[in-house]
């Protein structure tokens, strides 16, 4: 079937690492403070206040625009949406409309066909966040609201995409992507509450859109989206129309609700902010461009090429820069392309297992355990058991080794194993030299045991075979 | 021009409720200042430049400090309803 | 009349003047103040008394425009949408005039939220002109020059949208001073059209509007829109016109002027001719454009500026049952007066979709005109001199009841905001015991030329000495 999912993403991305909001100076640790405690006159909107924009957030919004690949204007300015909802306290938001700071980018991913794709960013523009409204309840039972404006006033880069996704999996593929180059450009902690919010836009070709607003997950709007996908067959498929309209997404149920449109359409009425002059940043360009890191892309073709890996490691060891800066410092002091095995392929997924970050592993454990693992002082079972010690409990590989008695029996040791195993199994090879290749594999088991597992499985193999022909 | 069925969005837009005994007092005096307003049609500013600002300031910025918040009290002091170190406001839906 | 202030009260008693001052007050029939600082004024004037200190504006009480944010004093506008609200900011101009070591006596009355040119949409109440309790002092300032023309206070603040200082001034006989945009930082001022206001003193003399410019005047971080240029007010203040070109726009003659204003307007040219200067006239073409330019702007930022007085943080709040939206559109209802009103919905309308290009953009295109009318002709001039305002003060409620009639007082005063350049207002004359009001206009940050013409004037007229019948 011809694929007709038209999919465009809108992605509020908070710039959480500056240290004050985007119109004032409030601090921006309010993830675990008392509500109304990371407030001022300014971004509670109290009368008479006024905006004074955040220098470094126009440099954060231009790395980004760099990074994505789009044109950064040579004047910029915020402009006022004007709207009501509690959680606005000027009643208008400060954004940006005609003249956005960055136009016309792109970010390749990898569709769902395996092949590299362009999804065209369409433009990435500032805005203040507005507070946080909590309902005793749920949002259409509630008898009240309650308001906490602590995230009133924070900077947001808005990065808006033209509707090149094809399937809810390439937009969680995509919001992947963006958020790791996000985080190699430093501009935001993507781990905290709030720091990334989408709103899609889908529908199916020929068909009228419904927005989805305000999902915190990437897993939520992939499913968020499939959900919808489903939901406008049935209503094409039953020969009616999908409504333009706006829908929430309900997390616990899995489904996409309607928010009961008020009366009248919305008009923002922008027209732009008196209180904020123009931003003339075009020499700002240069300087900018020449401090951004190497972003995923590139630092995926270096480690390629460098090292001689193999892509599927190389992106998945790019896919979190703490993970790539990780990988070369053990890189360096290795093997990379062991090391990029053990990191890209065990340790990855014991983190992943445990919920943790890679902050969690020290380098140079890391480099300590291949170091073993290259002189055959353990096995690879007991290198991945080390890690998972450290991960769990704690201490460094060689009192691990030593305390687990993990290390590699002596070749010696292993041989007597074979052979009094083969003497005591002679079931076994009786089946192998009738013609049961899998027979030894008993044997095999017998010798692991006897040597608690401390010896290398191929080598115990070979030896084996070897062994048995000699008898 | 304005008529009275245009007022229920002008005052939804705005978030004012217009009485229905108010409303056609309003919209003659609407409709008398905007009918004042298209004075301005009879100058040609095809090639004239809005000035949206008197200043020609640009770049005004502050840097990236952060200052200290209002305690918790004095955010909450002039509002009427409060729970819990919240603001209170009537139910959205 | 400051600085003789300053010495009398180092010799005498800061306190005995306050308390004479609310004294008189507390008789006043004239309603130009909303709230009475008292006990914390009469304290400080006591501390003064015991242990004076130094400043600018040492140990001089002040009366301050019910718009401008005083920490811990209850702020309104006139208005019942903010009864109750008590800011817990001072604005940039109150910490100035504290650092110079004013006394704040309270809170005058105004036009709600600054719309009006009379101070009758105040809720409160009018305040009255002095010189005729049934008339008006003028707006949106009025409370302010109410206080000083009746000498309830030696000098109060003001702010200027379309001619709200200026207005007042000229009706109540005192001098007034709006100046370029962007001088005083309006960092506390509670926003009625922010790119066409200004914060700016009333004062009986034209040095004392010089001092009290020194002191509020200057750059502030907080205000992105405030200048970097440095002024003194003060220097060169009596350096007189010797050689100064005075260019009279004929637009603001003629037709709807009052006989009276015009004799005395022209009477003030011919006494700057006595002392030195010339005149000449010129043309603002663009003037009878002004008024609707400026209405359309300043009601479009207005709708956007008091959107946000919803009851949630801050004043009014009715009891309802009822949903967010619903409860707040009807506690804004209940909370702003009727222009108060009539101006968020015109300005709403001015900016929404299909009708932003016709009123907000056109507006903002007729205002460049305007702006290059002035600097046009303050090339070949120094100052341009005019009326302030069109006829002297009307009575309570002859105008209030149709808008537009209203709207139209503000013809002279208007352009200047738009135009973001300097005015004064200094009294040139009386019409049948009625102030009347010269304004002289400078180019922008030429505020200097502006006061060194409005002293020179005022220093060859008797008209500063002036006082209402009541005042003794």
């Amino acid at each position: 079937m011809e694929n007709d999912v038209i999919i465009g993403l809108e992605v509020h991305v908070q710039l959480n690492k500056l240290k004050s909001k985007l119109f004032c100076g409030c601090s921006t640790d309010y993830q675990d403070a008392a509500p109304n405690t990371h407030t001022c006159p300014v971004c509670l909107g109290l009368p008479g206040t006024l905006p004074v924009v955040n220098k470094k957030s126009v440099e954060y919004a231009i790395r980004v625009s760099l990074a994505l690949n789009c044109r950064v204007q040579e004047e910029t300015l915020f402009y006022r949406k004007n709207y009501y909802y509690p959680d606005l306290p000027k009643a208008f938001q400060i954004t940006q409309y005609d003249f956005p700071i960055g136009v016309g980018g792109r970010i390749l991913i990898k569709g769902d066909d395996g092949k590299e794709r362009v999804i065209r960013i369409n433009r990435a523009h500032m805005e203040e966040d507005p507070g946080r409204l909590v309902h005793a309840g749920t949002i259409d039972r509630a008898k009240y609201a309650m308001v906490d404006y602590n995230r009133c006033g924070m900077a947001l880069l808005e990065i808006v995409t033209e509707p090149d996704l094809r399937s809810p999996k390439e937009a969680r593929t995509f919001l992947d992507k963006l958020r790791n180059i996000l985080e190699y450009l430093d501009v935001f902690d993507g781990n905290l509450e709030g720091a990334m919010r989408v709103d899609s836009n889908i529908s199916l070709k020929g068909g009228d859109r419904a927005e989805v607003k305000n999902i915190s997950s990437h897993k939520g709007v992939e499913k968020a989206l499939s959900y919808e996908i489903t939901r406008q067959r049935n209503i094409r498929r039953r020969g009616m129309d999908v409504i333009q309209e706006t829908r929430h997404y309900d997390e616990l149920r899995g489904v996409t609700v309607s928010i009961r449109s008020k009366v009248g359409e919305h008009d923002y009425r922008y027209f732009p902010e008196p209180d904020l002059v123009p931003m003339k940043i075009a020499d700002w360009v240069p300087r900018i461009e020449a401090t951004l890191p190497e972003l995923p892309d590139a630092k995926r073709e270096r480690f390629k090429a460098d090292y001689g890996i193999a892509d599927d490691h190389a992106k998945s060891l790019t896919s979190d820069i703490r993970v790539a800066n990780f990988y070369e410092v053990v890189a360096l002091k290795t093997l990379p392309k062991e090391a990029a095995v053990w990191i890209a392929d065990v340790l990855k997924g014991e983190l992943n297992y445990r919920d943790a970050s890679i902050d969690h592993f020290s380098s140079e454990h890391m480099v300590e355990i291949l170091k073993m693992l290259g002189r055959k002082e353990i096995t690879e079972k007991g290198g991945v058991e080390v890690i998972r010690h450290i991960l769990d409990h704690g201490g460094s590989p060689g009192e691990v080794v030593k305390a687990k008695g993990l290390a590699k029996v002596e070749d010696d040791a292993v041989v007597e194993a074979v052979r009094s195993a083969l003497k005591e199994c002679d079931q076994a090879v009786a089946d192998y030299r009738s013609g049961n290749e899998n027979a030894l594999n008993f044997v095999v088991g017998q010798v692991m045991k006897k040597t608690r597992g401390r010896a290398d499985p191929g080598v115990v193999n070979k030896l084996v075979k070897e062994e048995v022909e000699r008898l | 021009m304005i008529k009275r069925e245009d007022v229920d969005h002008i005052g939804w837009l705005a978030t004012i409720k217009v009485a229905e005994e108010e409303k056609d007092d309003f919209v003659a005096q609407f409709n008398s200042v905007l009918d004042y307003f298209h004075q301005l049609d009879e100058l040609d500013t095809e090639d004239v430049e809005p000035t949206y600002r008197v200043v020609e300031l640009v770049n005004v910025f502050r840097e990236d400090e952060s200052i200290e918040s209002l305690p918790q009290e004095e955010a909450l002091r002039n509002a009427p309803r409060r729970e819990k170190g919240f603001f209170k406001s009537p139910r959205i839906v | 009349m400051l600085q003789e202030l300053k010495d009398e009260l180092l010799s005498g008693s800061a306190e005995d003047y306050v308390r004479s001052l609310f004294e008189k007050i507390e008789k006043s029939k004239l309603n130009a103040y909303n709230l009475l600082d008292k006990e914390r004024a009469i304290d400080r004037a006591r501390e003064f008394d015991k242990s004076p200190w130094k400043g600018l504006m040492a140990g001089i009480p002040i009366a301050i425009k019910d718009s401008l944010s005083t920490k811990g004093i209850e702020t309104t506008c006139s208005s019942k949408i903010l009864q109750g609200y008590v800011p817990p900011y001072d604005a940039h101009v109150i910490e100035r005039l504290k650092e110079e070591g004013a006394i704040i006596l309270g809170k005058t009355n105004m036009d709600e939220f600054c719309m009006g040119t009379s101070t009758e949409t105040s809720c409160f109440g009018s305040a009255r002109n002095p010189w005729d309790p049934d008339r008006v002092p003028g707006g949106s300032s009025g409370g302010s020059a109410a206080a000083v023309a009746a000498r309830e206070a030696p000098c109060a603040l003001g702010s200027d949208t379309g001619g709200s200082i200026r207005c007042p001034a000229s009706f109540c006989g005192i001098v007034g001073v709006k100046t370029t945009y962007g001088l005083v930082s309006r960092y506390g001022l509670i926003s009625y059209a922010n790119s066409l206001e200004q914060i700016g003193p009333l004062t009986t003399t034209v040095e004392d509007s010089a001092l009290l410019l020194e002191v509020i005047a200057g750059h502030d971080w907080r205000d992105s829109t405030s200048a970097k240029s440095k002024i003194s007010y003060l220097e060169g203040l009596d350096s007189g016109v010797e050689g100064m070109v005075c260019g009279v726009p004929k637009e603001y003659f003629g037709e709807g002027v009052d006989e009276s204003v015009e004799r005395a307007v022209w009477d003030a040219i011919s006494t700057l001719e006595d002392l030195g200067a010339s005149w000449k006239e010129v043309s603002l073409p663009h003037t009878k454009y002004a008024l609707a330019a400026y209405y359309i702007i300043a009601m479009s930022e207005a709708s956007s500026n008091l959107a946000r007085f919803d009851g949630l943080r801050y004043g009014l709040r009715l009891e309802s049952d009822k949903n967010w939206h619903t409860t707040v559109s009807e506690i804004r209802a209940e909370g702003f007066g009727p222009e108060v009103k009539r101006r968020i919905l015109l300005g709403t309308y001015a900016l929404s979709a299909g009708y932003y290009g016709r009123y907000y953009l056109k507006a903002l295109k007729v205002r460049t005109l305007i702006k290059e009318d002035f600097e046009r002709a303050l090339k070949d001039v120094d100052v341009l001199v005019t009326p302030t305002m069109p006829f002297p003060a009307f009575k309570i409620g002859e105008r209030i009841q149709d808008p537009l009639s209203l709207y139209m007082a503000d013809v002279f005063t208007v352009p200047i905001n738009l135009a973001g350049v300097p005015a004064a207002s200094v009294p040139c004359g009386f019409a049948e015991g009625l102030p009347i009001g010269l304004q002289i206009i400078g180019n922008h940050f030429e505020e200097n030329a502006v006061l060194r013409a409005a002293k020179a004037y005022e220093d060859a007229t008797p008209h500063h000495n002036a006082t209402p019948p009541e005042v003794s």
